[in-house]
């Protein structure tokens, strides 16, 4: 080799490859060249983008950054928490260019998305769940989550004034800590309206299994329950069965009031556009983008649905106070003297749990009041 | 064998008065080849007038299509790496069918032999890592293979429904998979998705050479080319394909049926287990909800799509793995949703199997009918 080459030959098989890669790719799709100046965002969702639940809560965030300039959205749906997610992500960046992408389903992280970040350094990877652990997680890796229990706790707020049976219901996919603190903030919510109201759980084992969530809120109203929620990816099936049989409904994950206006109260929503946006701009400005985030109602990671036409006065006015007060800071739904539903102590007389606390992280009860088992 | 043969009505196309041989073997060969290239063309016709029925081009479908699934290496190693555990998952429906028995519920021998082999892998932990890949794998079959194997001794000894037997019993393998990942197996730090302990990185199973795709694509084309030899070549295979055709007949020759059936159906649930054997091992690293992904169920589709010839399955498998692959780009660079690729493969599945109808019935692929008169 003559001294005017200093490529080895590794490289320049690279840098050919990749020329002619973009000329492949710009001469037979022409919008190609539109963005290959700029960036390019990824979105994968494990269900459909209009589910009314998990995933449209993430589409909703990436919907909002269309239209930013310079910068192209990529989406996916229903891909599953195989080795298909990783091909996912590896043709994002190959054939698309991503330089962040959001894989936003729990199972995406360990190992798809780790083995993704280490073969991609030069590629950002944002993870909704809030996983990430700087001893054990390369850099170009991050979490990202939202503490919506206080979310539930207003629909147990709302739920606890409009019920006339006192006897609520809550549909749940799996007994994890997250499920769990939302069966409970819900209850909470109802009995600081009502100390004798309870609320019946069932789960159905499967984060999306419809016929069984039918059922579920079937059996629900069948006994007599007057206002059910749910904690599935799609409250979709929940809402329209608890509504079609009289029963009115508190919302999850989403806005699920165009499904039933009549009987939706309220809801408790993701507001990942504010954090989407956060991610961009940093990405926009070449200001290195947080490796972890987590934020609450009065951070804005997390909104009420609008309360609707049913929600009486008494309710909106607790609704609104309780809502002032979370934003206002140093709320606490987990608060002593509280007992789980065996008759455990759970908090004495002094302890509060603040939403950050980590004993919250790894709950494994019922409280006293919600009716049903974790196994 | 004679090299001609004497024909009266031979048709103008063919000329000659008689054919040689080989021509005839070629034209019986060609069938099956034909057959189902014309019926996969009229499937991808038949999707491009749904597609400019939703106001896109087909052309840009196809070629996007091309591009995702198999037009550069990267494209074509993401189609084998969704293709490796369909190949297995196939062999779960293709070795029964070939009994006459459909069998519809490898995804819960695929989800319980994960399981088992995460459990081996637990119990393992310390031992060389080639016998507990060894013992992974044994576990995986052993589950799957009991699991299936169950279904074709109902079939056989009690005239359960296999289809509907497999299905359910698909069912409550997922249920049991869950109780034992959210108890048992549980692997306490696994909070929020309940999981078995991880596997050591030296219990993983890696990519092969060159490519990025793991050895499981490889363990499913030779577990294909053995069965297509238990099937064709050997005497197990000959008496299972007259079962198939005739019970009555193969129990009047004295065939055991029972055996064939629990062997076949065993066999066939120890290919599923170790394709969840070979997602824990090589993909996941621990068992989990995962597992059931719907490969059992994608299986099907490709075991019906390959008419049940085991070889036949390893291009249909790259072929449903290419569609697969290139959904993911049509959403992206299509804005189309991602079920188009699910009615493409469903309008293929049909064509495919009304195609079996014509099967005997062209002039130019059954050389005994060249001989009759017009």
């Amino acid at each position: 080799m003559t001294a005017r080459f200093t490529l080895n030959r590794r490289e320049l098989l690279k840098t050919s490859a990749a020329g002619a890669a973009l000329g492949l790719a710009s001469a037979s799709f022409p919008i190609g060249r539109a963005f290959a100046a700029s960036a390019a965002v990824g979105f994968i969702y494990v269900g459909p983008k209009d589910d009314y639940g998990y995933n449209q809560a993430h589409a909703e965030g990436a919907a909002a950054l269309k239209g930013i300039e310079g910068l192209s959205i990529v989406e996916e749906e229903n891909v599953p928490e195989t080795v298909d997610v990783q091909k996912t992500m590896e043709s994002m960046i190959n054939l698309d260019g991503a330089s962040l992408i959001f894989p936003t389903s729990f199972g995406y992280f360990d190992p798809h998305m780790l083995a993704m970040c280490a073969k991609f350094p030069d590629v950002q990877f944002r993870h909704c769940g809030g996983m990430w652990n700087k001893d054990k997680h390369p850099m170009n890796a991050g979490s990202y989550f939202g503490y919506i229990g206080m979310g539930q706790y207003l629909n147990g707020v709302v739920a606890g004034h409009t019920s006339k049976t006192k006897k609520l219901g809550f549909v749940a996919a799996k007994p994890i800590p997250q499920v769990l603190l939302n069966i409970n903030s819900f209850l909470l919510g109802a009995r600081s309206v009502d100390p004798t109201i309870t609320c019946q759980v069932i789960f159905t084992g499967e984060w999306s299994l419809a016929v069984k969530e039918a059922e579920a809120t079937n059996a629900l109203v069948d006994q007599g329950i007057d206002v059910v929620t749910c904690h599935v990816d799609s409250p979709k099936v929940v809402v329209e069965t608890a509504a079609g049989r009289g029963a009115f409904v508190c919302g999850y994950h989403a806005n699920q009031s165009p499904l039933a206006p009549e009987k939706y109260l309220t809801g408790a929503e993701w507001n990942w556009a504010k954090v989407y946006k956060m991610f961009v701009d940093d990405l926009i400005a070449g200001k290195p983008l947080p490796n972890f985030t987590r934020g609450g109602l009065a951070d804005g990671f997390v909104k009420m649905s609008p309360l609707g036409p049913a929600v009486s006065e008494p309710a909106r006015k607790q609704f609104d106070a309780t809502l002032a007060e979370m934003t206002k800071g140093g709320f606490s739904v987990i608060k002593g003297p509280l007992k789980n539903n065996k008759g455990g102590v759970v908090a004495t007389e002094s302890q509060a749990f603040a939403e950050t606390a980590i004993e919250l992280e790894s709950m494994d009860y019922l409280v006293e009041g919600v009716v049903g088992s974790t196994a | 064998m004679t090299d001609t043969v004497a024909s009266a009505g031979a048709p103008a196309m063919f000329g000659a008065k008689g054919y040689p041989a080989a021509l005839e073997r070629i034209a019986r060969r060609a069938e099956a080849f034909v057959i189902p290239l014309a019926a996969l063309v009229v499937g991808m016709a038949m999707f491009s007038l749904f597609i400019l029925a939703v106001g896109k081009s087909p052309v840009q479908l196809y070629e996007t299509m091309w591009r995702g699934g198999f037009g550069s290496w990267f494209s074509v190693q993401n189609s084998l790496s969704r293709a490796a555990p369909l190949l297995l998952a196939a062999l779960c429906v293709a070795l029964p069918a070939r009994l006459g028995l459909v069998v519809i519920g490898g995804e819960g021998a695929i989800v319980l032999g994960g399981v088992a082999a995460a459990a081996a892998g637990m119990a393992l932990d310390g031992a060389p890592s080639f016998i507990v890949i060894l013992v992974m794998g044994v576990a995986g079959m052993a589950a799957g293979g009991i699991w299936i194997g169950a279904v074709g001794a109902l079939r056989h000894y009690r005239a359960v429904n296999e289809t509907i037997s497999s299905l359910l019993m698909a069912y409550i393998a997922i249920a049991l998979m869950n109780q034992l990942v959210e108890g048992p197996l549980r692997d306490p730090a696994s909070l929020n998705k309940p999981s078995t302990q991880p596997l050591a990185d030296i219990y993983r199973i890696g990519n092969m050479p060159g490519m990025e795709v793991h050895w499981g694509l490889a363990v499913g084309v030779v577990a294909c080319v053995l069965s297509w030899v238990l099937i064709e070549k050997t005497r197990w295979g000959f008496a299972a394909r007259i079962a198939g055709g005739n019970v009555r007949a193969a129990q009047v020759q004295g065939l055991a049926v029972g055996s064939l059936v629990v062997g076949f159906t065993g066999l066939a649930g120890a290919f599923a287990g170790l394709a969840g054997m070979l997602e824990v091992a090589a993909v996941q690293g621990s068992a989990n909800a995962s597992l059931a992904a719907g490969y059992g169920y994608t299986g099907i589709l490709v075991a019906f799509l390959a008419r049940h010839n085991p070889l036949a399955i390893i291009p249909v498998a790259f072929l449903l793995g290419g569609i697969d692959a290139s959904g993911g780009l049509i959403q992206r660079r299509m804005d189309l949703p991602d079920a188009t690729v699910l009615v493409l493969q469903g309008m293929l599945f049909i064509v495919i199997l009304f195609s079996e109808t014509f099967y005997g019935r062209f002039r130019a692929f059954n050389p005994d009918l060249w001989r009759r008169s017009n």
